[in-house]
């Protein structure tokens, strides 16, 4: 059981997590964007996390807090 | 459920203007967390340098000061002698301490002050619009070298670890790397010891951060974490130059 909150008006859509993310389960959004005109990450598949907080180590902008 | 991570206490709200997925944001993070981890917040003084990290004080929780480009080793040494029992430490680009700063970072580690030192080895100008560094790879270009860097007429890239690692006084010098989740967890590591080794009047600490500059490199973020694990990682070896207290 893990749980993953964004930040989501500070991501840069990077895709820095989406890369380090073992489980594959973020994404670029690809229906909206953000106050900064960015497609903010997302999770497409929440039960999958396992809370290794892998994403939120490589993210620059503190988006990601990860919660286990 | 517990948190296994957040942004660190140290760092304000204030969003970084970094360009997306720009590692100086990472480094900004693991300077915090190892200020929080040794709970100095309250007596830490920052030295911003110039280059992108310029508005660093802006991120910081702690008291910055903004040095005049390449003289954050001069300031912080000041500092340092002015207010000992505070920790102090500088945070700098590649164009900032080892090319316009590089007298006083050499002058510094040599008389080895007590202060850390955060060096982040980009491999060029980041700030003014990607001009060549010290720390250019050879080969690389850039606005000025648009040949890619030639080192008959550019002269060879600089290793500052390995150059510092001849001096005496130095207590700690490390290259670590931030662009995957191992080398993040290394470079956590050895930011915190440079900060602790200063707690503990150890002396000079120095950790070079190989980080990315996609806009400049013209690369995505993720290519650009490849170009160090390819390109940087092999030129500027990961590891540990000096560590005085185990005998290095
Ligand atoms: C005395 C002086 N000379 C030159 C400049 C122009 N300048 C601003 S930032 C910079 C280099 C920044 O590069 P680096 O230190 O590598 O930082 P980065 O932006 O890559 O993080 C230069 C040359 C200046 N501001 N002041
Ligand atoms: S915590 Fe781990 S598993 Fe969950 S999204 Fe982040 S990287 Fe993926
Ligand atoms: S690493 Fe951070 S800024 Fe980049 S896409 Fe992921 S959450 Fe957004
Ligand atoms: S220009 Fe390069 S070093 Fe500066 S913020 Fe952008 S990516 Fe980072
Ligand atoms: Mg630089």
């Amino acid at each position: 059981m893990a749980k993953l909150t964004f930040r989501e008006d500070l991501c840069k859509g990077c895709g820095l997590c989406v890369t380090a993310c073992p489980k594959k389960i973020l994404a670029l959004s690809k229906t909206k964007l953000n106050h900064k005109g960015h497609a903010p990450v997302e999770c497409t598949d929440p039960a999958a996390c396992v809370g290794c907080a892998s994403c939120a180590l490589m993210c620059p902008d503190c988006v990601i807090t990860v919660e286990r | 459920m517990a948190i296994v991570f957040q942004k660190p206490k140290s760092l304000t709200d204030v969003p970084y203007h970094y360009c997306p997925g720009c590692t100086h944001g990472i480094v900004h993070r693991l300077v915090a967390e190892a200020i929080d981890a040794l709970g100095i917040e309250g007596k830490t003084i920052g030295i911003a340098p110039v280059g992108c990290s310029v508005m660093a004080y802006d991120y910081f929780k702690c008291d910055m000061i903004e040095a005049s480009h390449g003289r954050a080793p001069a300031v912080a040494t000041g500092v340092k002698r002015a207010l000992p029992d505070h920790v102090v430490f500088t945070y700098q680009g590649d164009g900032d301490l080892a090319s316009i700063g590089l007298c006083e970072t050499v002058s510094t580690a040599c008389r080895g002050e007590n202060v850390t030192i955060i060096f982040i080895n980009n491999a060029i100008y980041g700030m003014t619009g990607g001009q060549m560094a010290p720390t250019s790879l050879i080969g690389q270009v850039t606005q000025t070298s648009p040949y890619g860097r030639d080192p008959k007429t550019q002269g060879m890239p600089i290793r500052i670890c390995e150059l510092l690692a001849t001096l005496d006084a130095p207590a700690y010098l490390e290259r670590v790397a931030v662009n995957s989740v191992a080398h993040v967890r290394q470079a956590k590591k050895a930011i915190h010891k440079a900060f602790q080794n200063q707690v503990e009047g150890k002396g000079f600490s120095l950790v070079e951060v190989i980080s990315t500059c996609p806009t400049n490199w013209g690369l995505t973020p993720e290519k650009a974490c490849q170009f160090v694990e390819e390109k940087m990682i092999p030129f500027y070896p990961l590891g540990c130059f000096k560590d005085k207290e185990n005998g290095k």
